[in-house]
C-alpha cells in the first residue's frame, strides 16, 4: 500500500473550499465564517485552523515562519514547520521580515509586518461571547444584531469586582466598527498591532470550524471604557537579560540555583536579530 | 522545565519520536497486519465507525502504527480521510437489502422471519479463558474445527442470504400506532463539507452521532436513559449485516438501477428503537403513540448504535435536559475534537499565563 500525498497535504478541491471561506472572511472583517474544517495530521487544538489556512494558501514560492508563544523553537512550532516542509518542500526561516507566510500561536511578532506578508493566527476559542452565552445558535444572532452588551458587561463586572479590567490574553476587540472579535490569546501588548496592519491577518479555528480575518488597514480597537482605558501588561522598568531590549513582551524566568527572577524577550528571533546587530551580549 | 525557548528543541523532539518506535519493537515481536485484521475485529469496527472511514486494511495499519490506542487510530484515519477527494456519492441504500448476520428484537418474541442471534458476546460469561494464552499449540485442531464449521455454516447460510427480512417496525406502522411521517428524500447535508449550523437537520445529527466516540455516545445515551432526559426505548429491532452499495454510472447520465455499479458491501449495525410519546389531538384529548429512534454505525458496535438511537430521539424533542440540547451533544462527542483539545493543554502556555499572572498580581497590589 503506497500512498503519495498531494502538494500541501490537501486535495485541490479542499484547498479551494478553504480559500473561498477565507475570501469571505476578508470581505467581512471580524466576521466568523463557518467552514468545513478537516481533520489534520496534528491534533485539534494544536493549530489545525491555522494549519488549514497555511496549507490552502501556500505556494512553491513562499517562505514560511512558524512560531508558538513567541518562539520558533517551541515543540509545536517545530512540528508544524516540519509538516509544511515535508508536504510542500518550501523554505522556512526564523527571520520575520523574510517570511511571506507566518503561522503563529498566541503572539504577533515584534518586528512590524509589511505589505504582502500574511500572518495566520491559531485560535482555540473564536467566539468572544462564549463565556456569556454558551449556545452557538444564540451568539450568531447576537453578532448579527450587533448586540454586544454581554461583552461590555464582562468588562464592567471585572471593574466592579476588582476595580480594574482584569483578565489576561485574548482581550476582545472591535473590528471596523462592526464585529466584536477575539484576537486569539495574544497578550494585550499585541492588540495594537492588529490596528491598521499592513499585512493581512487571518485567524483560523479548526476545532470550532471558523475562519475570520483582519484585512490590511482595518481599524481595530480594544474594548475599554472612557474612564477605564485599555491597559497593557505592566512590564515597565524591565528589560531583556540577553539583548537589553525594553518595550518588548518579556518572559519571566526563574533560575533554579539562585531563585533569581530575570526577564527575556519572548520573541526569540527578534532577540537573536538584535544580538547579531550588536546589542548587549 | 522549559521545553520551549531552548535551542535544540528539534533534537529533543526527534528523540521523543524515536521512543515510540522503540516501544513498538523493544520486546522483539513485530505484529502482523493479518493478525490485527483477523483477531481485533472489535477494535477495527470501533475505529472505522469513529473515523467515518470504512477500510479494514487501513484501520489495521493505523492500529499497528499507534499500538492499538483507539484515539490515535481514529486520528490517523481521519487525517488520511481529509486528503481524499469526494468522487462519488452512493445511491440511496434501503436497509431492507441488508444481508443479515444477526437480527434480534426486544419488543416481540416472534418476529416475521425469526430472531437470528448470530455473533454476539451477549450470551457469554465474561470469564477470562486462560486456555487462549496457549492456544497456538492447538493450531492444527483449530484449523480443523474451522473447516468443519464452515461446512455446516454454508448449508445454513444458503437459506438466509437471499431473504429480505421485513422490518419489525413496519408491522407496527401498518397497525397505525407508530406516528407516520412522509418520506423525506431531501439530499442529506454532508457535515464534512459544510460545518454545522443550528438548528441542525436530522441528516446532520445522524452523521455526527454515527461518527461519535463510542464511549461518549454510550455515556450520553445512558445519561438520558438514567435520568437526564426522557427517552426510554425498547429495541424494536437490532440488525447486523452487510449492506450493498451502488453508485450511479460515472460515464452515463442515467439514474436507473440497471446502469448503476456495485462497489462493495459494508458491515453495519442498525437499530430501530421504539419510544412511547404523547400526542395532542385537535380536540385537546391526548393519545399515546410510538416514535422511532434510529441508530446505525459501521461494524458491529451494538451499544453505540442503541445509544445513538436514543440520542437521535432526544434531539428530536426539545427538553431541558442536556441530552436534549443539540449543541451539547453534537459538539462534544467527537473523538478527534475532544482528545485534541484536551491534549492541547500540554502545549506551552507561557505567554498567556504570563499575561494572566500580570493581571492577578495587579489585583493583589491594589489591596
Amino acid at each position: 500500500m503506497e500512498n503519495q500525498y498531494n502538494f500541501a497535504f490537501f486535495d485541490e478541491g479542499s484547498k479551494r473550499e478553504i480559500r473561498r471561506a477565507t475570501l469571505k472572511a476578508i470581505a467581512i472583517p471580524g466576521y466568523q465564517v463557518p467552514f468545513a474544517s478537516r481533520e489534520m495530521p496534528i491534533a485539534r487544538g494544536w493549530g489545525t485552523g491555522g494549519l488549514q489556512l497555511t496549507l490552502s494558501l501556500v505556494t512553491k514560492k513562499d517562505i514560511i515562519k512558524v512560531i508558538d508563544q513567541g518562539t520558533d523553537e517551541s515543540v509545536n512550532a517545530v512540528s508544524i514547520k516540519s509538516l509544511v516542509r515535508k508536504t510542500t518542500g518550501i523554505k522556512d526561516t526564523v527571520d520575520t521580515s523574510k517570511a511571506s507566510l507566518i503561522q503563529s500561536r498566541h503572539r504577533i511578532p515584534e518586528e512590524e509586518l509589511k505589505k504582502g506578508q500574511i500572518l495566520v493566527l491559531q485560535v482555540p476559542m473564536p467566539e468572544p461571547l462564549r463565556f456569556v452565552e454558551s449556545s452557538e445558535y444564540k451568539t450568531k444572532r447576537l453578532h448579527a444584531d450587533g448586540e454586544y452588551s454581554g461583552a461590555w458587561l464582562v468588562l464592567f463586572e471585572k471593574i466592579v469586582k476588582f476595580g480594574m479590567v482584569t483578565g489576561g490574553a485574548a482581550h476582545p476587540v472591535f473590528v471596523h466598527n462592526r464585529y466584536v472579535m477575539t484576537p486569539s490569546p495574544i497578550p494585550k501588548y499585541d492588540n495594537s498591532k492588529l490596528n491598521e496592519s499592513e499585512a493581512l491577518i487571518l485567524l483560523g479555528a479548526g476545532r470550532e470550524k471558523k475562519i475570520y480575518a483582519v484585512p490590511p488597514y482595518t481599524k481595530v480597537v480594544s474594548l475599554a471604557f472612557e474612564d477605564y482605558p485599555f491597559e497593557l501588561e505592566d512590564q515597565t522598568g524591565l528589560k531583556c537579560n540577553l539583548c537589553g531590549a525594553a518595550n518588548v513582551f518579556l518572559d519571566e524566568i526563574k533560575t533554579e540555583e539562585t531563585d533569581e527572577v530575570y526577564y527575556q524577550c519572548n520573541d526569540s528571533s527578534d532577540c537573536l536579530k538584535r544580538l547579531n546587530k550588536g546589542g548587549k551580549s | 522545565m522549559a521545553y520551549v525557548a531552548v535551542k535544540g528543541g528539534q533534537k529533543a523532539i526527534q528523540e521523543s519520536i524515536k521512543r515510540i518506535k522503540y516501544e513498538r519493537f523493544k520486546n522483539g515481536g513485530i505484529l502482523k497486519l493479518k493478525n490485527i485484521e483477523s483477531g481485533m475485529r472489535g477494535l477495527i469496527d470501533q475505529v472505522m465507525s469513529e473515523a467515518s472511514l470504512y477500510d479494514e486494511e487501513l484501520a489495521a495499519i493505523a492500529v499497528k502504527q499507534s499500538e492499538g490506542n483507539p484515539e490515535e487510530v481514529v486520528f490517523l484515519l481521519r487525517a488520511f480521510r481529509s486528503t481524499l477527494p469526494r468522487k462519488h456519492y452512493s445511491r440511496i441504500i434501503e436497509s431492507e437489502t441488508m444481508e443479515i448476520e444477526r437480527r434480534i428484537s426486544a419488543s416481540f418474541k416472534d418476529i416475521p422471519g425469526g430472531q437470528i442471534l448470530g455473533t454476539s458476546y451477549d450470551y457469554t460469561h465474561r470469564l477470562i479463558d486462560f486456555n487462549i494464552a496457549v492456544e497456538e499449540k492447538d493450531s492444527r485442531k483449530i484449523k480443523k474445527w474451522v473447516e468443519k464449521y464452515n461446512k455446516v455454516a454454508v448449508d445454513i447460510n444458503y437459506d438466509t442470504k437471499s431473504i429480505r427480512f421485513p422490518k419489525v417496525i413496519d408491522y407496527l406502522r401498518e397497525e397505525g400506532i407508530m406516528i407516520n411521517y412522509e418520506i423525506n428524500n431531501d439530499e442529506p447535508k454532508d457535515v464534512t463539507k459544510e460545518s454545522l449550523k443550528f438548528p441542525t437537520k436530522r441528516s446532520e445529527r445522524l452523521q455526527i452521532l454515527t461518527r461519535g466516540q463510542t464511549g461518549a455516545v454510550a455515556a450520553l445515551g445512558y445519561a438520558s436513559l438514567r435520568g437526564f432526559g426522557s427517552v426510554h426505548p425498547t429495541v424494536g429491532e437490532l440488525r447486523v449485516g452487510l449492506l450493498p452499495i451502488y453508485i450511479d454510472s460515472p460515464i452515463e447520465s442515467s439514474k436507473e438501477d440497471d446502469d448503476s455499479y456495485y462497489i462493495g458491501s459494508i458491515r453495519v449495525t442498525e437499530v430501530e428503537s421504539i419510544i412511547p410519546t404523547t400526542i395532542k389531538n385537535k380536540d385537546g384529548t391526548r393519545e399515546e403513540r410510538l416514535e422511532v429512534g434510529y441508530g446505525i454505525c459501521y461494524g458491529q458496535n451494538e451499544s453505540k448504535a442503541i445509544a445513538m438511537s436514543i440520542l437521535d430521539r432526544c434531539l428530536e424533542m426539545k427538553e431541558d435536559s442536556p441530552t436534549h440540547d443539540e449543541e451539547f451533544v453534537l459538539y462534544h462527542i467527537d473523538s478527534v475534537e475532544a482528545s485534541g483539545f484536551i491534549s492541547h493543554l500540554k502545549l506551552p502556555h507561557y505567554v498567556t499565563f504570563q499575561s494572566k499572572l500580570d493581571s492577578v498580581r495587579k489585583t493583589r497590589k491594589e489591596k
